[in-house]
């Protein structure tokens, strides 16, 4: 057992002006999780605390939140890890709803801009299952392990400077589509993605992928985007015979 | 939204910056101890010849466009919210100075 | 209680140029981006030098006691530590940015960068003995 201390940001829209911190003493089991330190408080000591969460293993997504100015998914940040009082804040570069809550609409949108799903190579229906070769699975499998829990976004200095930034997790999410053997979808995808405010506005800061929980690796999908919209753009214009 | 044009600046940054990994630490070195490759005969020699100003100018106008290109990310990183000024003024400068290299290695 | 569209009145953080110093990771970022000012400023000088081997023998021995003096040689060694962070870091990025799949697996990272650091390595004793410095 150990006394933790933690410090929330607390934020009621229809009472607060602006948000505040509140300390909490919790008794914790030494093998928690911030978000068990929370789920205490809120179960014994303050039921007003609001944050999302769901799986408790870290494959959600939901429970991301800057601890001690990191942004860590609460269920996967070990009360053993820190010492003396513990910061929690909502995830930043996200307005704040509510308490650790934000609003995650920017992302969403952005996500659905870049058409994260399969788009058929020829409009005809299919007429057997789609075959892959374990090397073309390879090739796209490291950024299927995205879960959309916004670290990446938070750790971005690019998009806490430049709100237009689609962002690390939905280019990266472009280029697994756009990497998949089955999908035809890239002339669509690069409309978003190497517009200005796709990859170009990334300057290769890197603390995307330090963050990122599931090693996705967003910089490197971002880069390999760069690359591949620079090579296609001096394709189109210095040669342009070669336009379809 | 449509493709951006910033391949046009970047693909210049990307191959600069290699560039520059690769010749600029061994590059000031050379400067430093100014070895007998530094006379003005072995420079002179190097400078006039047709394959050593495509060289000088190369390497000259890669690495400044990789600089210019970076210190226009800085600043913006920075809080510098023009970056449209910012970046005209930055890529006037290098082209003007790579000009200015040109036109010296030319009398050469 | 307000129950259709309750009181939503998001908080938006500002944000200020203190993130730079907010984890070693942005700062060592600030220093790569910095090298810059060094890798542009010493071929700005060297653009220079350039001018002076133009202009004949005797402005050239000029330019060569220029680089001798105490600031130039503080501002060469300045350079030469800056030039080397961005020659690592950009060596060490490029497997990230240049992935090369051979077969079903990848090659890995430390190969593609150990063999820039290698060709780094070449290039860099090749120069120097050419010029006569080894």
């Amino acid at each position: 057992m150990r006394q933790v201390e933690l410090e929330v940001l607390r934020y009621n829209p229809e009472t607060d002006r602006e948000p505040h911190f509140q300390r909490y003493r919790v008794d914790c089991q030494e093998e928690w999780v911030v978000l068990d330190a929370l789920n205490h408080v809120k179960e014994t000591l303050d039921p007003t605390l609001s944050y999302r969460w769901s799986c408790h293993m870290a494959v959600c997504g939901s429970c991301g939140m800057m601890v001690n100015g990191e942004p860590k998914l609460a269920c996967k940040a070990f009360l053993r890890d820190y010492q003396g009082v513990i910061r929690v804040e909502p995830l930043r570069h996200f307005p704040v709803e509510r308490d650790l809550v934000t609003v995650i609409d920017d992302f969403i949108a952005k996500l659905a801009s870049v058409k994260p799903y399969l788009i058929p190579k020829d409009k005809a229906p299919q007429a057997a299952e789609y075959r892959q070769t374990p090397a073309q699975l390879k090739r796209y499998k490291q950024f299927t392990l995205c879960i959309n829990c916004m670290l990446c976004y938070a750790a971005c200095p690019e998009y806490g400077l430049i709100p237009k930034y689609l962002g690390p997790a939905a280019i990266a999410l472009a280029h697994r589509w756009n990497r998949d053997s089955r999908d035809g979808g890239r002339d669509t995808r690069q409309e978003e993605i190497a517009a200005t405010e796709g990859a170009w506005e990334c300057s290769f800061v890197g603390a995307c992928s330090e963050v990122c929980p599931e090693h996705v690796d967003p910089a490197g999908a971002i880069q390999q985007v760069k690359i591949e919209s620079t090579v296609d753009w001096y394709r189109e214009h210095l040669m342009p015979w070669l336009r379809k | 939204m449509a493709r951006s044009n910033k391949p046009i600046v970047w693909g210049p940054f990307a191959a600069g910056g290699t560039l520059t990994a690769f010749l600029t630490p061994v590059l000031v070195l050379v400067t430093l101890l100014q070895p007998s490759g530094l006379s003005y005969e072995s420079m002179h020699a190097l400078a006039a010849h047709w394959a050593g100003k495509l060289a000088l100018v190369g390497v000259i106008g890669l690495s400044l466009w990789s600089a210019a290109h970076r210190l226009r990310i800085t600043l913006y990183d920075l809080g510098v919210r023009a970056d449209t000024l910012v970046a005209t003024i930055l890529y006037s400068a290098t082209l003007a100075c790579t000009g200015a290299a040109i036109y010296t290695l030319l009398k050469v | 209680m307000k129950t259709d569209g309750m009181s939503r009145k998001p908080y938006v953080r500002a944000i200020t140029s203190e993130w730079i110093f907010r984890h070693p990771r942005y700062m060592r970022y600030m220093v790569r981006e910095f090298s810059c000012l060094f890798i542009g400023g010493w071929t700005l000088l060297m653009v220079w030098g350039l001018k002076q081997l133009a202009e004949g023998p005797a402005a050239w021995a000029a330019f060569l006691e220029l680089l001798k003096s105490p600031a130039s040689i503080a501002f060469h060694l300045l350079t030469l530590a800056f030039a080397a962070y961005h020659s690592v870091t950009w060596f060490n990025l490029t497997p990230k940015a240049l992935p090369l799949q051979m077969g079903e697996e990848f090659v890995p990272d430390w190969v593609i960068a150990g063999a820039h650091f290698a060709a780094w390595a070449v290039v860099s004793a090749g120069l120097l003995y050419f010029a006569g410095a080894l």
